[in-house]
């Protein structure tokens, strides 16, 4: 028997509940980090039945484009942009792209109600499949950089800052693919942005940046890719600029964390009408 | 233990695109009162679009009331709706949450959302998974199980990491009678065992009838009748139920078959009749004899059922369903 006066986040346990009118004890919440990695490991095991096509599908596409300039660009920096490029492309593609459907999916179809009546933190839910959905892209990003670096001859050297430039643009292009899932008012319209804000960081990340149109250009700076794109090609100097290179992963990690809030925001809009 | 009190909520009007009709705002809860006690299995009894779906998403902290109250084990849930989901586990009709998981995972994760630990996580998952006899799926996706053990595991994640109040929204839909089973066994036990409280949704008047120890019964945002089965059933006990089929047509030119008519509710060739004992049975007499019986496909003759009740109070007939 559990008394009723018990504190708020004792456990229910075994035996019966408080039959007095007094207000029950509530059973505790679920802490973030467990919550976090619960979520995190159902998200990765959802990827072996339904996303490695679509993995496979990211990485050709990016292969496939490096190919198809390599007739274009012969070395130089045009090369370290399509290198590196292609290679945060793939990132685009799963944590904006796919992230972006999977939210705006499940906000459609009722399954945010499954999350909402579990006392679960909702940076919990969005973080997770955030972390998830940036997980799914490491082989595909990898693959694509050693790729580039062989078919364009580059130094594979410092290729280690991809540990760096995985996560932090993850982070921001999950966050940001989470934050418009949740908050475009129909599936399609999630759907759409998703897409063209892959094809924004196809255009505007692949493509050398010297040549562009001063309006294109700032568009280009708005893009959260772009700084993931910009560290990595930095790398790629025989003595690279460190400063920068940190100050663009900097730009990556602020807008990751702007962009979850604001999705852990839009998830507990959605959760509770 | 679950108090409501004058819940109203109605969806807004939505605009109409071009060529399409604007759509109306809809009261889908106009003021409903119940009230559940502790260890009881409470139903919500109505056809589609009565309200009821609308009622236990308030109940569940999914959706706010625009005005009323909600208590649930003391706790005041329109003010707090977040502490719902530490005082009751919810089925809903959705699983997109969860399909593309193994049923295994599906299950050990909720239990781990549900504020479990690890181990204590684990061993909650195989427990409910052999209560419920779903060893064999437990390895398969949701999305590749019938509507009918999807429907069950679903149900499974709802019993992980124990709560006093169970809201289950159409449980058993598509499933067959032994998953049916498993899920009632399931239910008895957590109310024998912890005294637990059952909140559920049903459009079957059969289920209705054999599982719940008292229903509201709800039409158009309004319950119009709340009692034990049984005690319903009395409102219209001096009547019975008449079922005939025809073959063809009704043999309208048997005088007392032509009497029938303006009673019966018909469609297609099947005709309804709600008649005290003894016009049912002269009405029986008639339709067993001559050129009536010959024109006779099959007739039954019924006690009342939640059905009848539902149409004696005035509600809507179609939508119930009698499985």
């Amino acid at each position: 028997m559990v008394p009723a006066q018990a504190v708020a986040g004792a456990s229910p346990g075994a035996g019966a509940w408080s039959e007095d009118d007094e207000a029950a004890p509530l059973a505790p919440r679920a802490r973030l980090l467990p919550a976090l990695g619960a979520v995190y490991r159902a998200q990765l095991s959802r990827a072996r039945v339904a996303r490695i096509p679509l993995l496979f599908v990211a990485t050709f596409q990016s292969v496939g484009i490096m190919v198809l300039l390599r007739g274009v660009v012969d070395g130089g920096a045009p090369a370290r942009s399509v290198v590196s490029g292609s290679a945060v492309l793939v990132v685009a593609f799963v944590a904006l792209n796919l992230l972006a459907q999977y939210f705006g999916q499940l906000r459609a179809g009722g399954g945010l109600d499954h999350y909402a009546t579990l006392p679960v933190p909702p940076a919990a839910v969005v973080l997770g499949a955030a972390a998830a959905y940036a997980s799914f892209t490491v082989p595909g990003t990898v693959v694509t950089a050693v790729t580039g670096c062989v078919l364009f001859q580059l130094p594979m050297a410092n290729l280690w800052v991809l540990a760096a430039v995985l996560p932090l643009a993850g982070a921001a292009l999950s966050g940001l693919g989470a934050a418009l899932g949740l908050l475009a008012p129909r599936q399609e319209l999630a759907t759409l942005c998703g897409q063209l804000g892959m094809s924004a960081a196809l255009l505007l990340g692949v493509l050398p940046p010297d040549g562009m149109p001063a309006v294109i250009g700032w568009a280009r700076d708005l893009l959260p890719s772009t700084y993931g794109v910009e560290a990595l090609a930095r790398s790629f100097d025989p003595h690279p600029d460190w400063v920068a290179v940190g100050a663009d992963l900097g730009v990556c990690a602020a807008v990751g964390v702007l962009s979850l809030a604001v999705a852990t925001w839009a998830y507990r809009r959605a959760a509770t009408r | 233990m679950c108090a409501v009190r004058d819940l109203v909520k109605t969806y807004p009007a939505m605009r109409g695109r071009r060529g399409a009709a604007q759509a109306p705002a809809v009261r889908a809860n106009d003021g409903i009162t119940l009230d559940v006690r502790r260890g009881e299995i409470f139903g919500l009894l109505g056809p589609n679009g009565a309200g009821k779906s609308t009622l236990v998403r308030q109940l569940t902290g999914l959706l706010r009331p625009d005005s009323g109250t909600i208590s649930v084990l003391g706790h005041d849930l329109v003010r707090y709706p977040e502490r719902a989901a530490r005082l009751l586990g919810y089925l809903g009709q959705e699983s997109t949450a969860l399909d593309e998981l193994t049923v295994a995972l599906a299950v050990e994760t909720t239990g781990r959302l549900r504020g479990l630990g690890a181990h204590e996580a684990r061993a909650e998952r195989d427990a409910v998974i052999g209560e419920l006899g779903l060893g064999d799926i437990a390895g398969r996706t949701l999305k590749k199980l019938s509507g009918g053990q999807r429907r069950l595991a679903c149900f499974a994640t709802v019993l992980i990491g124990a709560r006093p109040l169970l809201v289950l929204d159409e449980p058993t839909t598509g499933m067959d009678p032994v998953a049916r089973r498993a899920v009632w066994a399931a239910v008895d036990r957590r109310r024998a065992e912890h005294g637990a409280t059952v909140v559920l949704v049903t459009h079957n008047v059969l289920e209705a009838e054999s599982v719940l120890d008292r229903v509201a019964v709800i039409d158009r945002g309004r319950v119009i009748a709340c009692d034990t089965p049984g005690g319903l059933k009395d409102m219209v006990s001096e009547e019975v139920r008449l079922e005939l089929v025809w073959r063809d047509r009704p043999p309208l030119e048997v005088p007392e078959i032509a009497a029938l008519e303006s009673a019966a509710r018909a469609s297609g060739r099947r005709w309804t009749l709600r008649l005290p004992a003894d016009q049912a049975r002269s009405a029986v007499a008639a339709v067993t004899a001559g050129p009536a019986f010959a024109a006779l496909d099959d007739f039954t003759l019924a006690t009342p059922s939640l059905e009848d009740v539902y149409l004696a109070l005035g509600g809507r007939a179609e939508g119930l369903v009698k499985a």
